[in-house]
């Protein structure tokens, strides 16, 4: 497989490359569901799960997948409430070199500051989430998921509603659904939508009933409590009634139309309970399944290629 | 005494280039014209090829000296300007301490005289501290050697301040110089605003930040009658602003930077901190308008809007690191390189980076006239250098123009008749 030393993104991957990714995942979902977990793969490599910003279920995530194929993982919390504790990034870099990592998955946020560490640091490194650039696992456990209920990853209408200008989630699906040959609408109000983004080979809609019209897949992304302290949307009651997903918007898609959100949820601003918890339309629990397994695929896929 | 045979060199009172010979005496520029004799005793300066023009005039540049020492002191901000052709350098106030006291524009002219190659041009603070809420003393600023009155790399922002400075500036005959961005659209971006910053996921600013200023103050101007001079114009939008000021008559005039017309928003691919400047680099069809507002004569001048920064600065994710450019030493070929590309023709590049901003600065240098200082550059115009970043001349290694090949290299440069570099 044609692949790079590092995943900083979906940028870089061609369909080649995550369609084989893809397939590696599908077989550790089976091996995980079976209960044989421990594999050793990384048997003796170390992974360290570096943490610039909070996120449980992200590292946790990355933690299992690298335990289950045999890694021995460390998790690194860095605290940085200041945006002046940039310097520390390339410390810990030098850090981290000494201790002979292998394997590195890094959360910062700000865009870029994984790129730049993968200047900096022997290990192969894993974007896990980048200020507002990418989250590539993200969009990859997204496709597994998609594939695994249409069977395909082509051709499907989706629909990436919510706050997609400070989502790297979206970013990242962009990238990677479009390339994969899908139609790929963003709905939500123009204070959300990044300037120029229809250069990217999307459809913009402001309007629910318009952009969910027919379709496929309806990913709803998280929004912070700080966009409206920001004056980007005036409260979370006006944007649940115009932008979150509740039955009757959902009422526009397809039929069979899945429902996915990133998380976590904030219940009753970008989706109503009553359609994250439903179990025919939202395969929200499967995607953190999904996750895991897609996770292994990566960090065994840069494990091989990275032999030190 | 010196002289140059054979060369051409920009005739300051036709501004064309003219074959001949010139000679240098006392520090001054005592002749010129076709073979002249050679006085006994004088050191003969022969180069084929090359082209002597006034030492640069740049109009805006940050020195690090005082409180950044650590990027750039001003004895290696010197060196880089000479290695660059430049001989006056007009500074920026907003150091630490800032130059908002009469002593402070004293030592700078003062420092710039030790360098002995490097003429230094006290800008005085616009406010107090350049924090953007009381007057600077303009009257004894004026009077111990400030040049105008700006905050640097800061907006003056508030629209009933900028009223006041430009109107009390008028009072002294002084300009107000603006670092045109709209403050609060401005906030925390790090790139212009578009397809590349949304898709790179960075901070961004709407292009037309800067138009919006520039409006703003052109009103102010014709309110006041004060006279507002546009830092490093980036935007087409803001040029037809300033051009129809002109028209009106109104007291506007702007500069731009080489990166403006150079490069454009694609440079900060790959998060390349080097290129994060303030302003952010724009879209291409900006970068060309400032091509043809260059051109067009809309531009009075082109300055280096030399920002120094050390590793430490820069070495940051791309929305925490600092903002700024080194441009000393690439000013002339950056410029240069547009006339070989053929957006400007020599003799009108080189007067934007000489005649042009010394008649704004109202110095004596920066034309080759009969008595005037003997401030020179000779460079020969078909040889090509690399700028590599961490080669360049002085401490400041900040370049947007790292791996870029530039034809135009200085031979020689020359303050008041000495020998500073080549």
């Amino acid at each position: 497989m044609a692949y790079s030393r590092h995943l900083l993104g979906i940028e870089g991957l061609n369909p080649v490359s995550v369609t084989s990714l893809l397939d590696l995942a599908a077989s550790y979902v089976l091996l995980n569901r079976s209960g044989k977990t421990q594999r050793d793969a990384l048997r003796g490599r170390t992974l360290v799960n570096l943490f610039f910003e909070d996120s449980t279920r992200t590292r946790t995530s990355f933690e299992l997948a690298g335990k289950r194929l045999g890694a021995d993982v460390i998790n690194m919390s860095v605290a940085t409430s200041s945006v002046t504790k940039g310097e520390t990034l390339l410390d810990t870099a030098a850090t981290l070199n000494a201790m002979n990592c292998d394997l590195l998955v890094v959360r910062h946020n700000r865009s870029g500051a994984p790129a730049l560490l993968a200047q900096k640091v022997d290990a192969a490194v894993i974007n896990a989430g980048d200020g507002t650039h990418e989250h590539p696992t993200q969009a990859l456990l997204d496709a597994l998921t998609i594939r695994r209920h249409k069977g395909r990853i082509s051709g499907l209408i989706v629909a990436i509603c919510g706050d997609v200008a400070h989502s790297r989630v979206a970013r990242s699906n962009i990238l990677l659904l479009t390339m994969m040959g899908n139609f790929v609408r963003l709905v939500g109000p123009p204070t959300l939508i990044p300037a120029g983004i229809e250069g990217l080979g999307v459809t913009v809609f402001h309007d629910m009933a318009a952009g969910l019209s027919g379709a496929d897949i309806v990913m709803a992304l998280r929004l912070q409590k700080e966009r409206m302290s920001a004056g980007l949307v005036p409260s979370a009651r006006e944007f649940f009634n115009f932008y979150g997903l509740d039955r009757a918007k959902l009422s526009h898609a397809a039929p069979d139309a899945l429902v996915m959100h990133p998380g976590p949820m904030n219940r009753g601003v970008e989706i109503d309970s009553d359609i994250a918890d439903d179990p025919v339309r939202s395969v929200i629990r499967e995607q953190v399944e999904m996750g895991v397994a897609v996770r292994m695929a990566v960090l065994e896929s840069l494990a091989k290629g990275n032999n030190r | 005494m010196i002289l140059f045979r054979n060369i051409r060199y920009l005739d300051g009172a036709t501004e064309q280039l003219t074959e001949g010979d010139l000679l240098v005496e006392n520090g001054l520029i005592a002749d010129f014209g076709l073979g002249l004799g050679v006085p006994e005793g004088c050191e003969i300066i022969e180069a084929t090829g090359a082209v002597l023009c006034p030492g640069l005039v740049d109009m805006r540049a940050s020195l690090g000296e005082p409180g950044f020492e650590y990027r750039e002191t001003i004895a290696s901000a010197a060196q880089a300007a000479a290695s660059g052709g430049i001989t006056t350098i007009a500074v920026l106030p907003d150091t630490a301490p800032p130059v908002d006291d009469p002593a402070m524009v004293r030592s700078i002219v003062a420092r710039g005289v030790e360098t002995g190659s490097l003429s230094l041009l006290p800008y005085g603070a616009a406010t107090r501290g350049c924090r953007g809420a009381e007057l600077a003393e303009y009257g004894l600023l004026r009077d111990a050697g400030a040049i105008a009155f700006t905050d640097g790399q800061r907006t003056i922002g508030g629209t009933r301040l900028m009223r006041q400075a430009l109107s009390y500036a008028r009072g002294f005959g002084m300009r107000i110089v603006q670092h045109p961005e709209d403050a609060d659209l401005a906030a925390g971006g790090a790139a212009t605003e578009g397809a590349r910053a949304s898709w790179m996921g960075l901070p961004a600013i709407p292009a037309c930040a800067e138009a919006i200023c520039v409006a703003r103050d052109i009103t102010l101007a014709a309110l006041t009658g004060g006279a507002v001079h546009f830092a490093h114009i980036s935007t087409r939008q803001a040029l037809t602003l300033i051009a129809q000021a002109k028209d009106r008559g109104l007291a506007v005039t702007c500069d731009t930077a080489p990166p403006y017309f150079d490069l454009n928003e694609t440079a900060i691919g790959d998060y390349r901190t080097y290129a994060k400047l303030s302003p952010p680099l724009r879209a291409d069809e900006d970068r060309r308008a400032v091509l043809a507002g260059l051109a067009d004569g809309t531009i009075d001048a082109i300055a280096s809007d030399h920002q120094p920064r050390d590793a430490d600065d820069k070495r940051l994710p791309f929305a925490d690191a600092a903002p700024g450019g080194a441009g000393l030493a690439t000013l002339l070929g950056v410029t240069l390189a547009q006339v070989q590309s053929g957006g400007l023709n020599l003799a009108q590049a080189l007067g934007l980076l000489t005649s042009r901003p010394a008649s704004w600065l109202g110095v004596a240098s920066g034309r080759i006239l009969r008595g005037r200082p003997a401030d020179l550059c000779l460079f020969h115009p078909a040889r090509s250098w690399r700028v590599v970043a961490g080669q360049l001349p002085g401490k400041a290694q900040n370049t947007p123009f790292d791996g870029r090949a530039l034809e135009g290299l200085v031979l020689g440069t020359w303050k008041a008749g000495i020998r500073v570099w080549g």
